[in-house]
């Protein structure tokens, strides 16, 4: 069965975690700029965690159901609706047959997940249904959603179909995940980072600007970076670096001075001087971040940022577990 | 060799300090470094990715906690795993397997060839004497990157180096051969790009229905033969 995408919305691609594997051939990560916002929303509908979801951005997205199926979101601070019911974000909720939902208006930040029991059943490509937008292949035709894109759904899980069947009369769940999970926008955001390759050979004036000062998301930004305004940094001469691996999180400084913040569909390889790299679990935040939004950079060690992705890791397997009374 | 850590997630092995001096050197410690990491299947590495001097390293910290690292040294751990199976191995064997060189066919038609003349300007030669020049030569896949599949090829001619375009094109059509500086490459997919367009192959340089996708890896021979117009739209199609 399907889901219709009677309005496509700004730009709505099909995401999972990511493609890994193909760095050699130059395919990015790509997947869910949130991760981890992902993992929970599959969670909640009786997905296993990596199905494929849609990410939204900036939302305009209205979908309708053609068999009844459990829908949770999660992201920035948006307004979901189904009919004139509000859905909460994070709350799992029973989507009948032929309902649509609705996501509308980022209030704060700018990107959402919906998961929905059973997954986007669009093709495997190397290894995953995201879309790349770089390579055109992946997810819907490779490409973002277009009104009236028909989207294949797997089959409601036999977990997820108990759920539905408690929740027949409430709809919507009165419970759902821990909120900074479900709400990683932020109005004034700090970035934690730890330090790039090329840290050292910055003056350190561009250090303590870097650490010190606000920086302003531009609109030129997307999956593949979020460029920011604010105050320049001093370009750093090293004429001579020799491309390498970066990575979703790199922060470099190219030529203008203005620092690039790496996402998911970055290029695989890159040689501008790598200040720092924002930590894993700050990737949520980093994924929220629109034009004019003021940030801050704050330096973290390298075992701070093990340390806090290991304790989500183990918060996230506390809260699997949690779950599981509400599927048998 | 020196193993930094790129962001959280990655780190980067420095196998060679300069890739220049000595670049079929340099590639081979690289592809060498490259297989014996995948032959060990390290705790928590997911892939990879070699680009000139250096192999990225991409691993899931969780994983390698789970693996018995302390959270507080994931780093470290890692580091050394890796610098055990390096200095292991007998000898990194620097010499790649000698195979011969994978034939494109480029059409160097002034349809096609849209800077060919500003190449041979800057050549000091005729449009004709720059493709003889580039067929004769035989080039290295250095790196792939930039869009999936695009090879970065090392090899050019030095008279043929020609400086990157001042304002990039939108839209270089796919199949696009090219010189941006003293590299050479080819454009699989769609894209924006700044070098200069000498020519273009029917073949297919990156297909994501095929594993693995790209034509070509790091460390490839390749040669380019010229076609006509006739037989790029027979291969073509």
């Amino acid at each position: 069965m399907n889901a219709t995408a009677v309005r496509a919305g700004f730009s709505t691609t099909v995401q999972d975690l990511g493609r890994t594997g193909f760095r050699q051939f130059g395919v990015s990560l790509g997947g869910a700029l949130d991760a981890h916002a992902l993992r929970v929303a599959n969670l909640l509908v009786g997905n296993n965690e990596s199905a494929a979801g849609l990410e939204v951005t900036f939302g305009g997205l209205q979908l309708r159901f053609a068999d009844e199926r459990l829908m949770a979101w999660s992201g920035g601070e948006f307004d979901a609706r189904s009919g004139s019911t509000s859905l909460p974000v994070g709350h799992p909720v029973v989507i009948r047959e032929g309902d649509e939902m609705g996501i509308e208006r980022a209030k704060t930040g700018c990107r959402a997940w919906i998961a929905v029991s059973g997954g986007f059943d669009v093709p495997v490509v190397l290894g995953s249904r995201s879309t790349d937008l770089r390579g055109n292949f992946g997810g819907k035709e490779g490409r973002a959603l277009r009104h009236g894109d028909e989207l294949p759904l797997g089959k409601n899980s036999e977990r997820t179909r108990i759920l539905i069947d408690k929740l027949q009369r409430e709809r919507i769940a009165r419970w759902k995940p821990p909120h900074d999970w479900s709400s990683p926008a932020k109005r004034e955001p700090t970035l934690r980072v730890i330090r790039g390759s090329e840290w050292n050979r910055f003056d350190n004036v561009t250090v303590q600007r870097f650490t010190g000062d606000k920086f302003t998301v531009s609109p030129d930004s997307d999956r593949m970076g979020v460029r920011f305004e604010g105050p320049r940094l001093k370009a750093n001469e090293l004429v001579d670096l020799i491309s390498e691996a970066v990575a979703p999180g790199t922060i470099q400084i190219p030529p203008s001075g203005k620092p690039i913040l790496l996402l998911g569909d970055c290029q695989t390889i890159g040689g501008y001087p790598k200040i720092a790299h924002v930590i894993t679990v700050d990737l949520s935040i980093a994924a929220q971040l629109r034009a004019g939004d003021e940030v801050r950079f704050r330096e973290v060690t390298l075992a701070d940022a093990h340390q806090l992705l290991i304790n989500r890791e183990q918060n996230l397997e506390q809260f699997r577990r949690g779950l599981q009374p509400h599927f048998s | 060799m020196e193993i930094v850590p790129l962001g959280d997630s990655a780190l980067i092995v420095r196998v060679r300090k300069n890739f220049d001096g000595a670049p079929d050197e340099a590639l081979n410690a690289v592809l060498a470094t490259q297989r014996l990491l995948e032959n060990a299947h390290l705790p928590g590495v997911i892939e990879l990715a070699p680009a000139y001097t250096t192999v990225g390293v991409f691993f899931d910290p969780v994983r390698v906690v789970a693996s018995g690292a302390k959270p507080d040294e994931v780093f470290e751990w890692l580091a050394e795993r890796i610098r055990e199976v390096i200095l292991n191995a007998n000898e990194v064997r620097a010499d790649r397997m000698e195979t011969s060189p994978i034939q494109i066919p480029v059409c160097y038609d002034a349809e096609f060839a849209l800077d060919l003349d500003e190449i041979a300007q800057h050549a000091g030669l005729g449009a004709q004497e720059v493709v003889d020049l580039y067929c004769a030569s035989e080039y290295r896949v250095h790196c792939i990157g930039f869009t999936p599949g695009f090879p970065f090829l090392g090899g050019l001619p030095s008279k043929l180096a020609t400086p990157r375009r001042s304002t990039p094109r939108k839209e270089i059509p796919v199949g696009s051969v090219a010189i941006g500086g003293a590299q050479t490459g080819i454009y699989p997919v769609q894209s924006p790009g700044g070098w200069n367009l000498i020519g273009r192959t029917p073949l297919r340089l990156f297909d994501p229905k095929k594993d693995p996708p790209a034509l070509l890896r790091a460390g490839d021979r390749v040669r380019f033969r010229a076609i006509s117009r006739d037989e790029f739209a027979r291969s073509a199609m």
